[in-house]
């Protein structure tokens, strides 16, 4: 009878294990997308400028696992990426975070647009007075020609 | 005549950018560590001496230390192993190894010799991970709070440990 | 002894180009026109030595590397005597050192070219011209000899030499650095015209149409540089990139970027002596983004795959010569600028106000990726952390500039110079504006579900369009002139306009195309088994050693058949696994089959246990278009620099006369487009 027990309890067991590696597996295949999607935001720290996506080095696959296992504990979007800033810092974020250091980066491009136009405008009031003064003396000219 | 003098002015301030970047720029760490200043990661791992034995950082609370990262598979490490054992010689400061996803890492010791006080067992990087390393060998100084203040990336060499290791761990132990 | 008879030819040049530097600007500022015929007419002869000098120097390393001279420290450190004969010479650019010999041989061949085909440039500009381009190499010259010498020896002498990166041996990174530089190294010389310009006491505004065909082909050959660099990077480097905002690509795309504007803005100076101040300044800015390139490539500041072994001290020297060179430039420019007569004045709606625009729009994509490129070093010498700027970065500030310059692109060859009256503007383009906007809307919505592709797409075709029916309208056959007729009638200028334009458009589209479209999938195949992916069906047909000179190979072939007909007949590809012993490095070679409609490319990974091979399987629609793009925008150039308008010495005095300053409101309309 007790070796029947045991063998239940093992069976058991091994089912269990079994539905928990299937769950697990399952949930796997439901978190490959989001760990895709992370893994493209994410920089390859030992690669020239490649994604954790793309990247095929090793300490990548064990930063997409350890990705998987932060996931599987049911930890957000914005906690698994603290999760890697906080081992890594900013750097391996592949998409430059918005902060107060890099403000000028992200406002950098319409600051000089801003220039641009400004610089346009200026030239177009330049021109304007230039054409002004241009046909004023030419219809001073053309007076001065008109009189006798 | 102001207004064509603002090109020059402009180049100039990027000349001076650049050359700030050039002359601040420290090519001995080319991946700052985000843990700097900051308490090292904990982690209670198997020794490699006795698996049934765990060791972590707390145990050097109050002591300068060394961690440095190594395996036995990896190429520099080899380099680097003459070196650490003179450093495990000079008692300067503990040195503890953390084994890299190595299976055969005792096995290595035992045959090469041990310059660690103490080595634990990393099988699967997840600790290594923590530490935000990129590759091995990699080396951290760990002050008495159990703080990061320094790390080496790359095999250690003589110049470089009379130059900088030296010199910072005296100074961490005087504080 | 080669070697040093070439060290020996290389100090010899330094003193000619000091020679070559100083003696033409004397000569061309004396009174005594005796004084003056005699030091002009030796500018040239000076100048062919140097060059001569230089290229015997650049001989030497060849000699040396084709030798397996392994006493030369440059030859042990590149080479390898199981390195086939065209890798070993390709080394010489290899590495730092010798990649300044090969820019010093690049400057000699502008020069030589100078004086073979700038006789028709006035003796004293030529002259001066030559004198700057004596500076750039004393300067460059000295550089090399003083810190980075090819021809330094070893005390010991290796049996054998390190190898060459196998990244670089390749037939692709032979040509691209030759390529790249006659593109940088162009641009000294469109920065030697501004110069040459303003050290003029007579300010002479010819300069701009002296300039420009020197320009365009400095452009072109830039483009064909960045084009090889790309093209290699897409076969080279296994995973079907081609762009990735490196620091050192964008050191290229800058002064590309920067060209542009300079090409465009040369036109207006040339034609309507406009923008005078901006050409001068977009010539030296052009050449300090060279520069610029050259500097972040070899000091260390920027990590890259690009990046040469770096070497702080070397920084310092490069961006001393290059504070040197523009900010003397600059001084020159402060105290010599010619003094703003009226500039032709013009509407807002006219070509040079669109040209304008260009300009400005192209500037500022510059700035933007120089920001992004020098951030991360900023914030580092500040001690503010460390960041890194990659694509996703420049692709979210860079595209939206883009759209804007497209727009003009097709629309600028159809507005006149001063005015344009926009009914009239509007009745010329709004049959291609319309078919663009319809076509473009109706293709991404209905097939391809996309609001990005909808907008390159609409782009890509309304500059396609436009500049069809701009070329259309220019060589219709009318009475009394037939089609022949009309095409030799049109300036080459005009027609390279056409090629450049149709091929920035082909480029968009094939942009949009593939990055809408593309997909990939990472598998593993045993041999003998097949997979679909897409449209296709891969299957691993069999698996082969095929070792070569200098290292181990795993060569895979794959058959591809569509999906939907599993018995057509198989394109192959053969994808390598390759492995270097001497620097004990592994490298993969892609397979691509390209085709007008797609390319197939698949790239291996790594032999699993179960003898299965993992591989990444790529299909890219469109993405030849890419590079036909490219390839045209370069032909325009070389098109357009071949116009023998602008070397016609006769057009000075017309010039001249235009830049006086008649009042400019009433003056007749300047020449013909």
């Amino acid at each position: 009878m007790s070796k029947f027990k045991t063998f239940i309890v093992l069976a058991l067991l091994a089912w269990a294990g079994l539905a928990a590696a299937q769950a697990e597996s399952a949930d796997d295949a439901a978190l490959a997308p989001r760990l895709q999607r992370m893994a493209q935001t994410l920089r390859c720290v030992v690669c020239q400028n490649q994604t954790l996506a793309d990247s095929r080095a090793d300490i990548a696959q064990d930063m997409k696992a350890a990705l998987l296992e932060q996931m599987r504990r049911g930890a957000s979007d914005a906690q698994v990426r603290d999760f890697m800033v906080q081992r890594y810092g900013d750097f391996v974020l592949y998409d430059p975070p918005f902060k107060a250091v890099t403000v000028l980066l992200w406002l950098g491009p319409l600051l000089f647009l801003a220039l641009a136009l400004a610089l346009l405008l200026h030239l177009r009031r330049q021109l304007a007075a230039q054409m002004n003064d241009a046909t004023q003396e030419a219809e001073q000219a053309t007076e001065s020609a008109a009189r006798p | 005549m102001i207004r064509r003098t603002v090109p020059l002015l402009l180049f100039l301030l990027l000349a001076a950018a650049l050359a700030l970047g050039l002359l601040r720029h420290d090519p001995d760490a080319p991946l700052s560590s985000a843990l700097l200043d900051q308490a090292a990661p904990g982690f209670e791992l198997p020794r490699n001496d006795g698996p049934q034995e765990t060791f972590g950082p707390t145990n050097l609370r109050g002591t300068v230390w060394i961690l440095n990262v190594w395996a036995s598979w990896c190429a520099p490490c080899r380099e680097e192993h003459a070196v650490l054992m003179a450093w495990s010689e000079s008692h300067a400061a503990p040195l503890v190894g953390l084994d890299y996803k190595d299976p055969d890492g005792t096995a290595w010791l035992a045959a090469q010799g041990n310059p660690y006080q103490v080595s634990v067992q990393d099988r699967q990087g997840r600790v290594g991970l923590d530490y935000g390393i990129a590759g091995v060998p990699e080396s951290f100084v760990i002050d008495k709070a159990g703080r990061i203040r320094r790390k080496l990336v790359g095999p250690l060499n003589r110049a470089l440990v009379e130059r900088e290791l030296r010199p910072l761990i005296e100074k961490l132990q005087h504080e | 002894m080669t070697v040093e008879l070439a060290h020996l030819a290389l100090m010899l040049a330094l003193s000619l180009a000091l020679v070559q530097a100083v003696l033409p600007i004397w000569g061309a500022s004396r009174q005594d026109a005796g004084q003056r015929e005699r030091a002009l007419s030796l500018a040239v002869p000076v100048a062919v030595a140097q060059s001569a000098c230089v290229t015997l120097a650049f001989a030497g390393l060849l000699f040396a590397l084709g030798e397996n001279d392994f006493s030369l420290r440059y030859v042990a450190e590149h080479s390898n005597r199981r390195l086939p004969l065209p890798f070993r010479l390709s080394a010489a650019w290899a590495g730092h050192e010798g990649s300044l010999l090969l820019w010093l041989q690049m400057l000699a061949l502008w020069t030589l070219a100078l004086a073979r085909w700038g006789r028709s440039l006035p003796a004293p500009m030529r002259a001066r011209v030559i004198a700057v381009l004596g500076m750039v190499s004393a300067g460059f010259i000295s550089f090399t000899l003083l810190n980075s010498d090819p021809f330094e020896r070893l005390a010991q002498v290796p049996p054998d030499g390190r190898d060459l990166n196998p990244l670089l041996q390749d037939p692709g990174m032979i040509f691209h650095p030759p390529l790249l530089y006659m593109g940088y190294v162009g641009f000294s010389v469109a920065f030697a015209f501004a110069v040459a310009a303003l050290l003029d006491r007579e300010f002479d505004p010819a300069w701009a149409r002296w300039s420009r065909p020197w320009t365009l082909a400095a452009w072109s050959f830039l483009t064909l540089g960045i084009f090889l660099g790309s093209f290699w990077a897409y076969y080279e480097l296994g995973w079907g990139g081609w762009w990735f905002w490196d620091a050192v690509e964008n050191a290229s795309f800058m002064p590309w970027l920067v060209g542009t504007a300079l090409i465009h803005s040369l036109a207006v100076s040339d034609k309507r002596g406009g923008f005078r101040h901006w050409t001068l300044l977009l010539a030296m800015a052009c050449f300090s983004l060279s520069l610029l390139g050259t500097f972040l490539v070899r000091s260390g500041v920027l990590s890259s795959v690009h990046a040469f072994a770096s070497d702080p001290q070397r920084g310092l020297y490069i961006l001393a010569l290059l504070t040197l060179a523009i900010g003397a430039s600059l001084a020159l420019f402060a105290w010599r600028a010619p003094r703003l007569a009226a500039i032709p004045a013009f509407s807002w709606l006219s070509r040079e106000s669109l040209l304008l625009l260009n300009n400005l729009f192209l500037l500022v994509s510059a700035a933007t990726i120089l920001l992004g490129t020098l951030y991360p070093m900023l914030l580092e010498a500040l001690h503010l952390g460390s960041i890194s700027v990659g694509p996703p970065y420049f692709e979210t500030v860079f595209v939206p500039l883009m759209a804007p310059l497209l727009t003009l692109a097709a629309a600028a060859p159809f507005t006149t110079w001063r005015q344009t009256a926009p009914a009239r503007l509007w009745l010329q383009l709004r049959w291609p504006l319309l078919a663009a906007l319809g076509l473009g809307l109706l293709l991404s919505l209905s097939t391809l579900h996309s609001m990005q592709a909808a907008l390159g797409l609409c782009l890509g075709l309304w500059v396609l369009l436009g500049t069809l029916w701009h070329a259309g309208h220019a060589l219709k056959p009318g009475p009394g002139a037939s089609l022949l007729q009309a095409w030799h009638r049109t300036p080459r200028a005009t027609v390279g306009m056409w090629t450049a334009h149709l091929g920035l458009a082909v480029f968009v589209l094939g942009v949009s195309l593939v990055r809408t479209l593309e997909y990939s999938q990472d598998l593993r195949l045993n041999v003998g088994r097949s997979a679909t992916v897409g449209d296709y069906q891969f299957r691993l047909a069999g698996l082969t050693r095929r070792d070569g000179p200098n290292y181990l190979a795993a060569r895979a072939d794959i058959e591809v058949r569509p999906a939907r007909d599993p018995q057509a007949k198989p394109v192959l590809l053969h994808p390598e696994k390759r492995f270097f012993p001497v620097q004990a490095m592994p490298m993969t070679e892609a397979g691509i089959d390209r085709g007008f409609s797609r390319d197939l490319y698949v790239s291996l990974a790594e032999l699993g246990a179960d003898q299965s091979w993992g591989m990444r399987i790529q299909v890219k629609p469109f993405m030849s278009w890419l590079w036909c793009g490219v390839l045209l925008m370069a032909l325009g150039g070389f098109v357009a620099a071949a116009d023998r308008r602008l070397r016609l010495a006769g057009r000075t005095q017309a010039c001249a006369q235009q830049a006086q300053g008649l009042p400019l409101a009433l003056s007749p309309q300047g020449a013909r487009a």
